[in-house]
């Protein structure tokens, strides 16, 4: 009894296994249940030019992080002549172009890939960016430090944290009827981006600047948006938060990309003038899985599955995976139907053909080889040979049957004939001689039904196994693997009666 | 209705295959003894030690050196039966049964050369007939002379008594009759007749061909029900001794009577069918759990065995089953 109980608890346990893994790998990995899913991905340019003083050049370009919305995918830069390098440096990446001498105009170009992403997040915030002073280029020094700190003191009074303070400061600047001070500070050429920096700074609110890109399908020569972060400390978190200094509006992240987040400038260069960075993009809608896989290349995370390994062996891992359920399929027609099949596994080496030819071809392919086969080989049973030189010479004809079919079929213009090379020569060798020596023996009707029983299962095993859905889902989620080795040790287990026997004993069952 | 209801089928008691294999063939034989009992050889020599007759081994080809010598072990014989030490379902058996001058005849009377007799056994040897398609050993046996009391009950062949031993009981027989359908062999699935025999006196129970009832032979048109295996006694006794001697708990056992050895042991069958149930008209299961039921099977003598059998499996049985 308590094997039993081990026996339903391995099987169980096994189906759970691989029902969580599945799961799991979906909510992990986000992979689609469904194959034919599409996400969105952003494909981006950004154009750096400028033009070169015959001196030593080094432009580093900022670059987006993953973010809230966004995953990165891929980056690469076109760039010819020059040395690059994708860096990482004071916590924001970068792209790094370097030559010795250039001169005249320059073009560098940056392509990133983005996968709209909503389980992105963004970086976690380490450290304040620090305080620095800006000068408001209002009307003078004097004048400005006194019409900011009234400024300050007005926002101050009606705000709570440095979130809110910020906002009651672009209430100020953005007042249909700015009010003497205001119009102070802005009478500069200084921006209202800089303005409100520089009120930050000087009431000791961390802030940054922050260049931001409106995604938009198909536009070109785009630039920057500036955008201003603003830091505070609350329970020993840092939190920050977005603010438009042209607008009191909060700032709408959908489609809003965080190009630039250094803080510093978006181009750093050396040895060039006149620069200029403007983008353009385009928005692809691309199968969910090859963007997904893209994405977790990066991450490694997919380094116990079968999608690390190179795309020709998984190519192959594709069909083999497919083998469990065709399996199961003859099991099921086993045990529960009681089809009887010539050779346990046959039909699933059938189907596996099948799926080379294309069913139709595949069944025609197959019934006249072996037809032709059994034909040829009644005339071998006469010559007493040794078996083992029998099968050798079925072998041989096979062969020589599916050039003959093959050439045939070429020469008709049915090129689908030439799809009979997939057939496994051997599997049909064994075919043609088991199948001739159940003819002597037992007869036609046991080979049409062998033959038949096999045929019908090789059929339904191809139908599963060709199945789209099926193969993305066998492929993708190894823990189905689990969930079929369970079925077939419960059927293994299952002692009642087969579909057929119900007919079979009917006689019995009926008698009284 | 097409299908009979399960439900009934498990009323009846009637066993499925499944059930047959994981319940019983799997459960009560043990794996390492199925060599003895697949290959008829070996089966031959371990009868032989527990003195239960089989028929004349008139010599043994092993290699294909040796294919030459059949002649000399079929020369002075009135007639032989050359078969594959592992083959299985019947396949592969050549029969014999008259030799004139240099010429050997099969039981439907067609004509077989030295020539066509050597191929078979270089068949054989190649393993043609065994499972798994591995190398084999051809079996050449005397013929046996079979009994008259079977005269016009079977076709071209000789009938057998299966028994059905479960842990050394008698469950259930049946008798096998060669028909024209099934060329002169006693398979049920190809088509010989299977006759339920009632375990406590031998008669004719209830007769089948392709699963569905009949009751006189397709080709002689005797009628099935008068059939009587005679020196049935003797005959359960040496199936019930066959547990002994091969350690199988789920055991077919296939018996011939011969008309001066009486009955003797032909082979032994580890998987044996489910339409012995068809041909008793009954289903396997109640008597299978009667004797499981049983504590102390295990003590008690082939003697005792075969007469509970006979008390409990009979087709009047003395003793209703519960």
């Amino acid at each position: 009894m308590n094997a039993r109980i081990f026996f339903y608890t391995l099987v169980a346990g096994l189906f759970v296994l691989g029902i969580t893994q599945t799961i799991q790998r979906h909510m992990a990995f986000d992979i689609p249940w469904m194959p034919g899913e599409t996400r969105t991905v952003w494909n981006i340019d950004a154009k750096v030019e400028f033009d070169a003083t015959d001196k030593a050049i080094l432009a580093s370009l900022t670059t987006p992080f993953t973010q809230a919305g966004f995953t990165q995918i891929s980056q690469n830069a076109a760039s010819p002549g020059y040395g690059l390098s994708f860096l990482y440096e004071d916590n924001h990446p970068q792209a790094q172009w370097t030559i010795r001498q250039a001169e005249g105009p320059q073009t560098l170009y940056y392509n990133i890939q983005l996968l709209v992403d909503d389980e992105s997040q963004d970086q976690a915030i380490s450290k304040m960016p620090e305080l620095v002073d800006i000068e408001y280029g209002g009307a003078g020094v004097a004048a400005d430090l006194a019409a900011s700190s009234d400024i300050i003191q007005d926002s101050l009074k009606t705000s709570a944290d440095a979130f809110s303070f910020t906002r009651e400061l672009l209430k100020q600047l953005n007042a249909d009827d700015p009010n003497q001070n205001v119009s102070l500070v802005l009478a500069g050429k200084a921006t209202k981006t800089d303005v409100l920096m520089a009120l930050l700074n000087e009431a000791k609110i961390p802030n940054k600047r922050i260049g931001a890109l409106v995604l938009e399908d198909g536009r070109r020569r785009q630039h920057l948006q500036p955008l201003v972060q603003v830091f505070q400390e609350k329970d020993g978190k840092i939190e920050s938060r977005l603010f438009d200094a042209s607008t009191v509006k909060a700032v709408d992240r959908t489609n809003l990309l965080l190009w630039d987040q250094s803080g510093k400038a978006l181009l750093e260069l050396t040895g060039g003038v006149n620069s200029k960075v403007s983008f353009s993009m385009i928005q692809q809608d691309q199968p969910a899985l090859a963007a997904i896989l893209q994405k977790t290349d990066n991450e490694h995370l997919f380094n116990f599955s079968i999608h690390s390994l190179p795309v020709e062996d998984q190519s192959l891992f594709k069909g083999i995976l497919m083998i469990p359920l065709g399996v199961l399929i003859v099991v099921i027609m086993r045990v529960l139907i009681g089809l009887k099949t010539s050779g346990t596994f046959m039909p699933v080496l059938i189907a596996m053909a099948f799926i080379q030819t294309s069913l139709v071809t595949g069944l025609i392919g197959f019934i006249l080889l072996v037809a032709v086969g059994l034909f040829i080989r009644s005339y071998l049973s006469h010559l007493n040979l040794l078996l083992v030189s029998r099968i050798s010479t079925v072998i041989i004809m096979v062969i020589l049957l599916i050039a003959l079919f093959g050439v045939l079929s070429y020469k008709l213009g049915l090129t689908e004939g030439l799809k009979v090379t997939f057939f496994p020569m051997i599997i049909l060798s064994w075919t043609i001689e088991r199948m001739s020596v159940l003819w002597e023996e037992e007869g036609p009707k046991e080979v049409f039904t062998q033959g038949g029983g096999s045929l019908v299962v090789a059929v339904l095993a191809y139908f599963i196994m060709s199945n789209e859905v099926a193969r993305h889902l066998m492929f993708n989620f190894i823990g189905l693997q689990f969930v079929v080795m369970s079925f077939v040790l419960i059927l293994g287990s299952y002692t009642g009666y087969r579909l057929l026997e119900l007919r079979r004993f009917k006689p019995l069952a009926d008698k009284e | 209705m097409f299908f009979s209801s399960p439900f009934k089928l498990r009323k009846k008691g009637i066993m499925g295959m499944n059930q047959r294999n994981s319940g019983y063939v799997g459960r009560y034989n043990p794996r390492r003894l199925y060599p003895l009992v697949d290959n008829k050889l070996k089966t031959k020599i371990i009868a032989r030690e527990a003195n239960v007759t089989t028929p004349a081994l008139l010599g043994v080809i092993s290699m294909q050196a040796e294919v030459e010598k059949v002649a000399s072990f079929i020369e002075n014989t009135p007639g032989f039966v050359i078969k594959p030490a592992k083959g299985s379902g019947g396949k592969g058996i050549l029969v014999i049964t008259k030799i004139e001058n240099g010429r050997y005849y099969k039981p439907n009377g067609s004509e077989e050369t030295l020539a066509d007799i050597k191929r078979h056994v270089t068949d054989i040897l190649a393993g043609l007939f065994s499972l798994g398609g591995s190398a084999d050993v051809a079996v050449v046996e005397g013929l046996i002379q079979f009994d008259s009391a079977f005269d016009g009950f079977s076709f071209e062949g000789v009938p057998d008594v299966r028994v059905i031993v479960f842990k050394g009981f008698p469950v259930m027989a049946m008798m096998r009759l060669s028909t024209a359908a099934s060329d002169g062999k006693a398979n049920l699935h190809q088509g010989a007749v299977g006759v339920g025999i009632d375990i406590g006196t031998g008669k004719a129970i209830n007769a089948v061909q392709f699963d569905m009832p009949v009751e006189r032979h397709p080709d002689t048109n005797k009628e099935l029900k008068l059939l009587n295996v005679p020196k049935w006694e003797r005959l359960i006794y040496l199936a019930a001794s066959c547990y002994e001697m091969s350690g199988m708990g789920y055991l077919g056992t296939d018996m011939v009577l011969d008309r001066d050895l009486g009955p003797m042991l032909l082979e032994l069958n580890a998987r044996p069918g489910l339409a012995i149930q068809i041909a008793n008209g009954t289903g396997i299961l109640p008597r299978l759990k009667l004797v499981e039921s049983l504590k102390d099977a295990e003590k008690m003598s082939v003697e005792e065995r075969v007469a509970f059998a006979k008390k409990h499996f009979a087709e009047t049985p003395l003793v209703e089953i519960a």
